[in-house]
């Protein structure tokens, strides 16, 4: 009996909170929740029909536009938004920037869920996901850009893993295995790193073989090189977003010094990314230039260059400059959503409205699209919440107080 | 295809490392298979009204359901058609400028590339160039990321989007079995026009050019498929501008394969170079933290302690 007993505390304690079940269950009951519920109560369904009768059941997928609204949001800009881990593990474990010290571990947990829910939204877009491994085991397209990418987010997914699993096993209580799966940190950061660099820019590398589909003003020899930069623009604009959020929603898990530090580091992250977009700035025009473009300016979809370039890159490259220069984080957040917003618009111009721009048959997404990808976000943000209510991600461990990993 | 690359990533390798510059073998270009075969469709006999045999051959011997298949009703021409995972191949009507008394009628599917995009763009090899010349996709390994539909600069494969449980992609097989078998593919076989030939790839193009020199009024003086994107099997012959019945003109004469091979090139490189970088930026940091703390701290012993340990300790 005593097993059992103990088995209920660990639940208990591990699980519910400290909280006996009917507690814990009375305790969900928020209006929060009510919401997430109305959009599973949706999403389910729609996941259910997905499976059952086929993609084109609940989506405008087609023979002439077979990448959407899953590709453009769910995947590249996911992939994009979730480079926070390894743009901060850069700069606290190899730069030596311990300044950020406090917000890497919400960072690569933000990476490592973001990349878990790409590849659940892939799951919906992929004819047969249960296949997903064939890249690994089965058959090799050593010539594709694709394989390049399944095998780096494959790879990059278990990195993650690893770097997350010193809060897991501190909230465990495997001392041993803590001990060891923090010793690994910079073999993961520098692999990480290499696996991040590659993937990131291979997403753009795609539409190198899309060269009569997508227009000219965004195909570009140097298009792997415009996912990179803005990938890392997106880490750090989404390590800003996230940390703000995590310190509103999760205050009671932070120390009031901690809430001075974030504006100090965000202050940093905005003057960091706000010189990073403003460089990104500059190669979208070198792009222009090295194909000779000027003339596609003054066309239709040279107003969405122009929009995309100085309404969602130069716009809040200079907000953000502008408020760390006048010490105002709150200006800085504003400039960093501004930034979020942009990059996601840099991904569905590129894979949707750019793509296919001459053709007859546009590709508007059905809203079942949108449903699916708003569940695949929603269950990535209760897990979030899930772990943050319960690991060591914004707080510290008691027992690892004095630790500085 | 993956021939190729290994060559030019084993001879990129040779290269940097002996430190000399050895192209004899890499500029050594792969022409294709020398005795592919190859369709040359001459759309200026294609008839199109109340005929569309070839549509109907096509699904038969693809076993493709002829539910709702009319060939006397015309008004399938009335719009544009396209390629679908039930139709193969499909005869589309264009306005004859010169003659608009008879418009001209063209009959799409599967180019079958010499260097197929949808093949260098599959992850998991699905694709093949058979040495007879048709591209021949295998349902077995495909997950349906539809990368191959992306990069078909000719937009011809097609996807089963209202399968769930066993979706392929679906595109002309230029009848290979057939052409095992020593027959010949079914659209051309069937034709009553004769507008589909089939034949040796390179016996076709001097068939081609022998057609427009004998009757230069008749033809343009271009064989679409001889030169774009690298060359295709399939050839076509007309006596109008082929942008004046949907033939893309921008594709170039560059095989697709060769856009992605720069960047894919880069990644040997970066998987090299990285780590050795990025370790000296972390000695770097470490050693200027050291320096920062003076003489009198701990930081040189953890150090010894090896690899991954320093900064647990500041």
């Amino acid at each position: 009996m005593a097993t059992v007993m103990n088995k209920d505390s660990w639940v208990t304690e591990k699980l519910l909170l400290g909280m006996s079940l009917p507690d814990y269950l009375r305790s969900l009951l928020t209006p929060f929740n009510f919401i997430i519920a109305a959009i599973l109560a949706v999403g389910i369904p729609i996941t259910w029909i997905r499976f059952t009768q086929g993609i084109g059941a609940i989506s405008n997928l087609s023979d002439n536009n077979p990448w959407g609204l899953w590709i453009g949001v769910d995947v590249l800009s996911g992939v994009a938004l979730a480079a926070g881990g390894f743009t901060m593990g850069t700069a606290v474990y190899l730069f030596g920037m311990k300044k950020y010290k406090p917000i890497v571990r919400p960072a690569i947990l933000t990476g490592f869920l973001g990349y878990f829910f790409v590849v659940i939204g892939l799951c919906y877009d992929l004819g047969r996901p249960w296949r997903l491994p064939y890249p690994m085991f089965v058959s090799y397209g050593v010539t594709s850009v694709m394989f390049l990418v399944g095998w780096h987010v494959a790879t990059y997914l278990t990195v993650q893993f690893f770097e997350f699993c010193p809060a897991l096993f501190e909230w465990l209580g495997w001392k041993n295995w803590r001990k060891w799966s923090v010793r690994i940190t910079i073999g993961a950061t520098i692999f990480g790193v290499i696996l991040s660099t590659l993937h990131q820019s291979a997403l753009g590398a795609l539409f190198l073989m899309a060269g009569a589909k997508l227009h000219p003003l965004w195909y570009s020899p140097f298009i792997p090189v415009f996912f990179f930069i803005s990938a890392i623009c997106a880490g750090m604009t989404m390590v800003i977003f996230e940390s703000t959020l995590s310190h509103r929603i999760f205050g009671d898990q932070v120390s009031h010094a901690d809430h001075k530090r974030l504006d100090d580091i965000t202050l940093g992250l905005g003057q960091g990314a706000s010189a990073l977009l403003f460089t990104y700035f500059c190669l979208k025009w070198i792009g222009v230039a090295h194909d000779n473009n000027w003339h596609y300016l003054s066309t239709e979809m040279g107003n969405w260059f122009l929009l995309e370039v100085f309404g969602f890159v130069l716009a809040p490259s200079l907000l953000m400059f502008w408020a760390s220069r006048r010490q105002s984080p709150g200006m800085v957040r504003v400039g960093a959503t501004w930034a979020i917003l942009g990059i996601i618009f840099n991904r569905v111009i590129v894979s949707m409205i750019a793509l296919n721009w001459d053709q007859v048959d546009r590709y508007i997404p059905h809203w079942m699209e949108f449903g699916v990808t708003i569940t695949v976000i929603t269950i990535g943000v209760l897990t979030f919440r899930f772990i943050v209510n319960r690991m060591p991600i914004l707080r510290k461990h008691p027992a690892y107080v004095d630790d500085d990993h | 295809m993956s021939l190729k690359r290994r060559d030019f990533l084993k001879l990129s390798t040779a290269a940097a490392c002996l430190g000399v510059t050895s192209t004899a073998h890499g500029m050594e270009d792969f022409k294709g298979w020398p005795d592919r075969y190859g369709m040359l469709t001459d759309t200026t006999l294609c008839i199109g009204a109340n005929c569309r045999r070839c549509e109907e051959a096509c699904k038969k011997t693809n076993k493709r359901s002829l539910e709702g298949l009319n060939l006397s009703d015309n008004s399938v021409f009335d719009h544009q058609r396209r390629t679908d995972p039930n139709s193969y191949t499909v005869v589309n009507r264009f306005a004859n400028r010169e003659d608009p008394e008879n418009p001209i009628y063209v009959k799409k599917q599967c180019m079958h590339c010499n260097e197929p995009a949808c093949a260098s763009a599959c992850l998991v090899r699905a694709f093949t160039k058979t040495p007879e010349g048709p591209v021949l996709y295998n349902k077995d390994v495909c997950i349906g990321c539809r990368y191959c539909m992306l990069a078909c600069p000719f937009r011809m494969p097609t996807y089963d989007y209202f399968d769930a449980f066993s979706p392929e992609v679906r595109k002309c097989t230029m009848c290979h079995d057939r052409i095992i078998e020593g027959k010949i593919p079914a659209c051309a076989d069937v034709c009553p026009k004769e507008a589909i030939t089939f034949g040796k790839r390179s016996d076709l193009i001097l068939l081609a050019r022998e057609k427009i020199r004998h009757d230069p009024d008749r033809y343009q003086q271009h064989i679409y498929g001889e030169e774009e994107v690298g060359g295709t099997s399939w050839l076509y012959l007309a006596g109008t501008d082929f942008t004046n019945i949907g033939f893309a003109n921008n594709l170039g004469s560059t095989p697709y394969p060769e856009f992605t091979r720069g960047f894919l090139s880069a990644v040997p490189i970066v998987l090299t170079v990285w780590p050795v970088m990025l370790t000296g930026f972390w000695k770097f940091s470490k050693a200027r933290e050291r320096q920062e703390a003076g003489p009198e701290t701990d930081t040189t012993v953890d150090d010894e302690k090896g690899w991954g340990d320093g900064y647990r300790h500041e």
